[in-house]
């Protein structure tokens, strides 16, 4: 630790995050939701889609599949028991029932029913073999890793540096990605188009058009994962690829990742509650099975914290951003993440005008850094603040790459001179990431020598925080998450436990409710030593 | 001196100082009218001494000359990056300029306060929104969030205004509708996402639906974004429009001023 903060008060803000956790886990045991009874049939390689020809889109059997348990009040035995049932009686694997549901247009629930015993049998099997998948998925990447000796996160030399492509067309954004890996990009991040964190399904197939960004579907994780797999072999490196398991569709995301061998996923327990009013039982459901998958994938998970700094003012929000880390590492430790694999957020979004601003940067940064020493700490660069000026720009995100180096931060979102004008330019990236290069490179060991003066300015602006974040934790583990989110305790939002979208796919399951994915998955069987 | 002719700031008088001619105004590099321009840009090709021509006969088509190639460097395979310099023989007459601006006096919170206190005697009533896909709500954010904008408050703060933000994907019927229910006095569309126009589009479809519901003279329409202005939002029929560096002052002072320009009420 550099620097001097009070080790009671951070265990203190760990206790308590874990009480608020254990309040919310107990709530939510008895519930699960559409869209992660569609993960499980996805898990269990149920993939395809049908074309609907009004809107020429792509509706996927998954949800197929789960409209009709909805529809028939069937859906809270959960969808592995019906599953598991129809595979015994048709002897065929779950892809090729629902192939055969779909085709014929017949229902789960019109199937005969197979002894009770047989069917909890083969869904003990059918879930071996869904994890198993991801298992065999998990050790690829071991084989790049190994080969390419990849160091993140334990020994890395600098911050990775990750950028965004965000053309909305997949095979547009091979090109820029495969331009920033040479320009010495670390990992890449296909932003999704703006309206898919509120749709209820997961588009289909290669996509060409989107809005702000490119669809996340199977098909374009496939596309992107293999571009990267051969850039990196020609250039040594392993690249990673990031999408994000956020919106009403944020397990059925992790799933695909898990498949597809993404390798993070930004997932943040409260980010779709607070900014995209998504209902708060569905997201804290929902991102409790993406994380446990994201757990057994070895997915490094990216969390949100950085939007409390956009939305409300970042020199007197710190303490909601580290109030909101303990959450997600909680919630992320509920689901056997291990903090290796947890990319905490934050940002420098302070006001670049304000006195000894890059010092309040510093204080936040290092200070994060001591808290969760294990957690490659994802760092997100100024964007509140920027406004056009390209050159003002460029100098401004070259004083947070400095901040992230001399902080040892993990995961390096490196800023655009652009930023708040456009998607970047292929040669904005560049220019970027030449930044990038020579600060990491040349500030490598800075974080070696450097010490913090003992009771000075940064020291103590961290400690306050410190002391804030404890303060705020305490009213949160009294009030209960649920009604402090209510009273607005984070980014200034409010949000109520039955309001928000995707509300009505929340579903109280049975007695009979049958899955051994999800409890295989909570024991952790799968997740490595 | 005819009045279209100054000296630079703070020149002295000296026969080697050169005029400004407001009729034939341009760039500034390192003396006055040497018309000198930076420009960078990135080729889908190679370097190459061949690539370098490309580029010094680019910036010649568009208008420079004496143009220099400063830097010429490989992102990546495939692709060059330039940087080039030249200089512009057009000028500009700046005193034929005419801008459509928001006609509004920017006046401070206290003073808008006071101002709906006395005149108006009753809480102005504005409501926001990101309409349409798009997800970005910092921009709204940043007018309506109490803390506001670069020391500015937010709309919340004022105690005479009633500032009702709707979030992110707000369709354009439930933002008039709910606009009608709160009798809404002035509604704030922001609109970040300009992928295809899809911004243009979407403030032409709010004010096609407002006059088909007939409630076009019932609000103060206006909108904001990074790449939005007044002349846009003109353009979309609506009343006014906000780009980037707006604080929340400025839109309430617009929104209390055009109010009694409509109630004629007198100041």
């Amino acid at each position: 630790m550099k620097l001097n903060l009070n080790k009671k008060q951070i265990s203190e803000c760990r206790s308590i995050a874990k009480k608020i956790g254990l309040q919310v886990q107990k709530a939510l045991s008895q519930n699960t939701s559409v869209a992660s009874e569609r993960t499980f049939l996805r898990l269990l390689g149920v993939d395809q889609a049908k074309h609907i020809s009004e809107n020429n889109q792509f509706y996927p059997y998954a949800n197929i599949i789960i409209d009709d348990l909805v529809k028939n009040d069937t859906i809270s035995d959960g969808v592995l028991f019906w599953m598991a049932n129809a595979c015994l009686h048709f002897k065929k694997d779950p892809k090729e029932v629902s192939e055969y549901l779909v085709k014929e247009n017949i229902s789960l629930t019109e199937i005969k029913l197979e002894k009770r015993s047989l069917i909890e049998k083969k869904s003990k099997d059918l879930a071996k073999a869904a994890l198993e998948k991801i298992c065999k998925t998990r050790s690829q990447r071991d084989v790049f890793i190994k080969k390419y000796k990849d160091t993140f996160p334990k020994s890395s030399t600098h911050p990775l540096k990750y950028v965004i492509v965000a053309s909305g067309n997949i095979f547009e954004d091979i090109v820029q990605a495969r331009s920033a890996a040479q320009a010495g990009a670390e990992v890449i991040a296909v932003i999704r188009s703006t309206a898919q964190s509120l749709l209820d399904f997961v588009p289909h197939g290669a996509t060409t058009e989107g809005f702000g960004g490119t669809y996340a579907t199977q098909e374009n994780f496939k596309i992107m994962r293999r571009a990267l797999d051969e850039e990196g072999e020609k250039i040594g490196r392993y690249i990673r690829l990031t999408n994000y398991s956020s919106g009403l569709c944020m397990s059925e995301i992790a799933a695909i990742a898990a498949i597809e061998r993404l390798d993070f996923l930004l997932c943040d327990s409260l980010y779709g509650i607070l900014f995209r009013d998504i209902n708060m039982q569905r997201t804290l459901i929902d991102q409790h099975l993406s994380r446990m998958i994201c757990a057994v994938s070895e997915i490094y998970i990216n969390t949100g914290e950085d939007n409390y700094l956009t939305t409300a003012d970042a020199i007197e929000n710190g303490h909601q951003v580290l109030a909101s880390q303990f959450i997600n590492e909680r919630f992320a430790l509920s689901a056997n993440m291990k903090p290796q694999f947890m990319g905490l957020g934050h940002a420098m979004e302070m006001n670049p005008w304000h006195k000894d601003v890059i010092l309040l940067e510093i204080a936040r940064a290092q200070m994060t850094r001591d808290i969760f020493p294990e957690a490659p700490l994802k760092y997100m660069p100024p964007t509140k603040h920027m406004q056009g000026d390209v050159f003002f720009s460029h100098t401004y995100d070259a004083i947070f790459n400095f901040v992230s180096s001399l902080t040892k931060q993990g995961i390096h979102l490196v800023g655009m001179p652009t930023e708040a004008i456009h998607t970047p330019f292929l040669g904005d990236r560049y220019m970027a990431l030449k930044s990038c290069n020579y600060i990491f490179g040349g500030s490598e060991s800075l974080y070696n020598e450097i010490q913090y003066k003992k009771g000075g300015k940064i020291e103590k602006w961290s400690q306050k925080v410190l002391t804030d974040s404890l303060k705020l934790l305490k009213s949160i583990e009294k009030k209960g998450l649920f009604k402090s989110i209510e009273e607005k305790c984070f980014a200034e939002v409010s949000r109520s436990l039955t309001s928000g979208k995707g509300y009505n796919g929340v579903i109280q399951k049975s007695s009979d409710y049958i899955n051994p994915l999800y409890d295989y998955l909570k024991e952790g069987k799968y997740v490595r030593k | 001196m005819s009045e279209n002719e100054i000296y630079p700031y703070g020149a002295p008088e000296h026969p080697s100082v050169s005029k400004i001619d407001l009729t034939k105004l341009k760039p500034y590099g390192d003396a006055l009218n040497d018309g000198r321009t930076q420009v960078s840009f990135t080729l889908p090709i190679n370097p190459s001494p061949e690539a370098e021509e490309v580029a010094r006969k680019l910036m010649e088509k568009m208008g420079f000359i004496d143009t220099k190639v400063v830097c010429m460097e490989k992102p990546s395979e495939g692709f060059s990056y330039f940087v080039c310099y030249g200089a512009t023989e057009y000028t500009i007459d700046f005193t034929k300029i005419h801008v459509v601006k928001v006609e509004a006096e920017f006046k401070t919170f206290s003073e808008i306060n006071d101002l709906i206190k006395s005149k108006i005697k009753r809480k102005l009533v504005i409501l926001g929104a990101t309409t349409g896909f798009d997800a970005h709500t910092v921009g709204i954010d940043a007018i309506f969030n109490m803390k506001g904008y670069n020391g500015d408050y937010g709309l919340e703060r004022y105690p005479w205004i009633e500032a009702i933000n709707l979030g992110a994907q707000v369709l354009n019927e439930d933002l008039l509708d709910k606009a009608r229910e709160l009798k809404a006095d002035a509604i704030l569309v922001s609109q970040i996402v300009t992928e295809k126009d899809c911004h243009i589009k979407n403030l032409k479809s709010l004010m096609q639906l407002a006059e088909e519901k007939g409630v076009l003279q019932n609000f103060i329409f206006i909108c904001g974004g990074p790449r939005l202005n007044h002349p846009i939002a003109l353009e979309c029929g609506l009343d006014a429009g906000f780009g980037p560096g707006t604080l929340p002052s400025h839109v309430a002072s617009y929104v209390v001023d055009e109010f009694m320009r409509r109630k004629k009420v007198r100041e």
